[in-house]
């Protein structure tokens, strides 16, 4: 991942400086450049918003939806939400962690994938439901979810 | 830009209501849900059909009609014709109905399944659907200010702000009998009341509560999708009634449509003077930004959703003090959940005795549904309250999916409880629904058939309760783990009927000692669950007598 750009901190910093308890939607931006909060990152936003490295990580660790690592070049998220759970999410999830040699949460060794068990996204009419990156996969079956996911993923 | 004055909103109207019709209108749902589905191929497939054969015809991108199962969907309107829809649309199918209906006006019946027409009746009657909240959902433009304005959008602002009185808004909420759609079902009328009496004068917030945390159930991103402009209406005479000149959107980030399309219909209200400073020219102040969520359940109760507001963990807090005294930067604030927003606008317009008029007992108006789970046209419904469920399983949603019977349905998600297939014939009511053991909740609806097992959902939906406690308070941080532990032994087939009773025990101390209801209604599924299915649970214990 690349080193902390000074210039796209500093535009962040500049678009929420100004407004209050804004913190989170400042992380939101970071992430969004980054793909995780890298700690640098956090330190050098801090700094110019005016707040302690401490408090940044108490609302990092509370929230799920910011990730503190790398999280490899291909986000795979299966829904959990109860109408994907009810329609096989949970052999999906198993299936691709087979194939992939990692648990929900972690990242293969060749930082390709990351698997990772989401809420409802909002699709349930679609369940089960599973996205790679920006794209959303709907009905998948757990027989072709492998293959599914590899045709969407970019450079593996 | 235009900035509309009250005259000249209705002048705009009037134009655009006179402008001739297309030959032909064909609306694809492009919504989240419609997206994944390809209904992006479809729509480019249309339009260049369209285009190479020069036809009249006007191409519209909708949101959700709520026949979500069938995406991706096409309707086609014809001159002097009925809506037709068509369902699980391909590109080629796309060619192929543009060749045919357009163009040869033979309607493909190939591609044809029943609309939502088909499903709604033009008065309130329970077992039909009836549409307030969603009646432009799927029907308008969701990114066309213009589209809203002529299905007599923002005329509830202008009546609002040209003569009525913060009260007679206020009296005309009591008449209508509006509750919180949220899940608590508070009386609207009465938030509205208290925060407007609040500490006259001061700064006050009006929030929108788009966190949506009901894992399963959507109804409230459809809506701020599919008619993001009733919302912000909504938000504007609510801010008006109560004296707040700032309003704050509160969306969950995975919802990122939701927050594009909510942050483009608010650039359009303020550039058409209908937010922003002298609305309507009649001097009132007011306007909105867009806050994200950021993957925490618990930031839907409306103390933690303030925290996260404030750019702090979303931790609840007691009350009182009521958000009305003490909210948003300790200032009166009032948090209102998207579907009550969205129904305000048409409260005003065709008044509080219309819509009180629709519904039974203290349950009034109608309640948007996202129906899921073994169910054969799942979806989004809009039903006047008193509505059965079995109505809604049978005879709006066509039964279930595997064609097994109906073995129980779930209401209000992780805070609810299961309703087994012998009370089907419940009316939707909050006083119903409570009196199960569930709650009417925000709208979250789960069909199960004989496959499925009650042990393992209300164990799914306590582990998703226990993973989103905010850890606060014991009860809820130690309860909720134990009675998870609890059931894993009996999952094992290793517990015995004192782990039955542990369990309740725990529920009870989570019920009487949580600090929030998160912890107070965490235990709901499970206690349905040994309510109605006990034996599913005491066959799996291990007899005393082995031990
Ligand atoms: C754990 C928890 C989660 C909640 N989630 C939501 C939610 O996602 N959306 C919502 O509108 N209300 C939610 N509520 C209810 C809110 O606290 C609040 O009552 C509601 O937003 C008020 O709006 P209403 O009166 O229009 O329903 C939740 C409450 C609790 C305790
Ligand atoms: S009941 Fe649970 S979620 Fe609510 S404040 Fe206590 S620990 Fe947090
Ligand atoms: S439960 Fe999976 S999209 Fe809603
Ligand atoms: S049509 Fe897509 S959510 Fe309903």
């Amino acid at each position: 991942m690349a080193a902390a750009a000074p210039g796209d901190l500093a535009l962040i910093a500049k678009r929420w400086k100004d407004k209050r308890g804004s913190l989170i939607m400042a992380l939101h931006d970071l992430q969004g450049r980054f793909g995780y909060v890298p700690r640098d990152a956090a330190q050098e936003l801090g700094k110019q918003l005016n707040v302690p490295l401490a408090r940044i990580y108490e609302v990092i660790t509370f929230y799920n939806y910011f990730k503190l690592e790398a999280p490899g070049k291909n986000i795979i998220s299966v829904c959990m939400g109860t109408a994907c759970y009810l329609k096989g999410a949970p052999e999906i999830v198993a299936k691709l962690s087979e194939k992939l040699g990692v648990k929900a949460g972690e990242t293969t060794p060749d930082k390709q994938f990351h698997l990772q068990q989401v809420r409802c996204i909002g699709c349930c009419g679609l369940a089960p439901v599973v996205t790679v990156n920006e794209k959303v996969l709907a009905k998948v079956k757990a027989a072709d979810v492998v293959d599914q996911v590899y045709a969407c993923a970019k450079g593996a | 830009m235009p900035k509309f004055t009250p005259s000249e909103l209705d002048a705009h109207k009037a134009k655009l209501l006179a402008a001739p019709a297309k030959k032909a209108v064909i609306k694809v749902g492009l919504n989240t849900c419609g997206d994944a589905a390809g209904a992006q191929p479809v729509m480019a497939a249309i339009k260049e059909e369209v285009q190479k054969a020069g036809l009249d015809a006007q191409i519209v991108k909708t949101g959700c009609s709520g026949m979500c199962a069938l995406e991706p969907l096409v309707e086609v309107t014809t001159a002097g014709a009925a809506p037709v829809q068509y369902g699980r649309v391909t590109a080629e199918a796309a060619r192929e109905i543009v060749e045919k209906h357009i163009k040869g006006g033979r309607v493909v019946d190939a591609y044809k399944v029943p609309s939502v027409g088909d499903m709604s009746s033009e008065k309130p009657v329970p077992g039909k659907q009836y549409r307030i909240v969603l009646r432009n959902c799927g029907v308008i433009d969701p990114e066309s200010l213009d589209e809203y304005i002529a299905r007599d959008g923002y005329q509830a602002l202008k009546q609002v702000l040209s003569g009525m009185t913060p009260e007679q808004v206020i009296a005309e909420l009591e008449t209508s009998g509006l509750r919180g759609r949220g899940g608590a079902g508070f009386p609207t009328f009465m938030k509205w009341k208290l925060t407007r009496a609040s500490r006259p004068g001061e700064q006050k917030y009006i929030i929108c509560n788009g966190d949506e945390g009901d894992p399963g159930a959507y109804m409230d991103r459809s809506v701020l999708e599919g008619d993001p402009h009733a919302v912000i209406e909504g938000m504007i005479i609510g801010g008006w009634v109560i004296g707040a000149s700032q309003g704050i959107f509160y969306i969950r980030a995975e919802y990122p449509l939701a927050i594009e399309r909510i942050e483009k219909a608010i650039k359009q209200a303020r550039a058409n003077g209908l937010l922003g400073k002298n609305i309507l020219g009649t001097g009132f102040d007011f306007d909105l930004e867009v806050r994200l969520g950021a993957g925490a359940f618990v930031c839907g109760e409306e103390t933690a959703l303030i925290a996260s507001i404030e750019g702090l963990r979303g931790t609840p807090r007691p009350r009182p003090p009521y958000p009305a005294q003490k909210g948003l930067w300790d200032q009166p604030s009032m948090v209102n959940n998207v579907e009550t927003l969205a129904n305000i606008g048409q409260i005003v317009l065709r008044g509080g005795a219309w819509f009180g008029a629709i519904g039974v007992g203290r349950s009034k108006g109608t309640k948007v549904f996202a129906v899921t789970g073994k169910v054969k046209v799942s979806g989004l419904i809009e039903i006047p309250m008193g509505t059965t469920l079995r109505q809604v399983v049978m005879d709006i949603c066509g039964g279930t999916s595997s064609g097994k019977p109906v073995k129980a349905m779930q209401t209000g998600g992780p805070s609810g409880g299961l309703i087994p297939a012998s009370l089907l014939d419940t009316p939707i009511t909050y006083e119903d629904l409570g009196k199960l053991g569930s709650i009417m909740g925000s709208g979250g609806m789960i069909v199960m058939d004989e496959s499925d097992n009650t042990v393992e959902l209300s164990r799914f939906y306590l582990d998703f309760s226990v993973d989103e406690s905010c850890g606060k308070c014991a009860p809820c941080r130690i309860g909720g783990t134990q009675m998870l532990r609890t059931i894993d032994k009996i999952v094992e087939r290793k517990g015995t009927a004192a782990d039955i009773a542990k369990i309740r025990k725990i529920a009870l101390t989570m019920q009487r000692g949580s600090l929030c209801a998160l912890g107070q209604t965490t235990p709901n599924p499970v206690l349905s669950a040994l309510r109605y299915f006990e034996s599913e649970w005491t066959e799996r214990l291990v007899p005393a007598t082995k031990k």
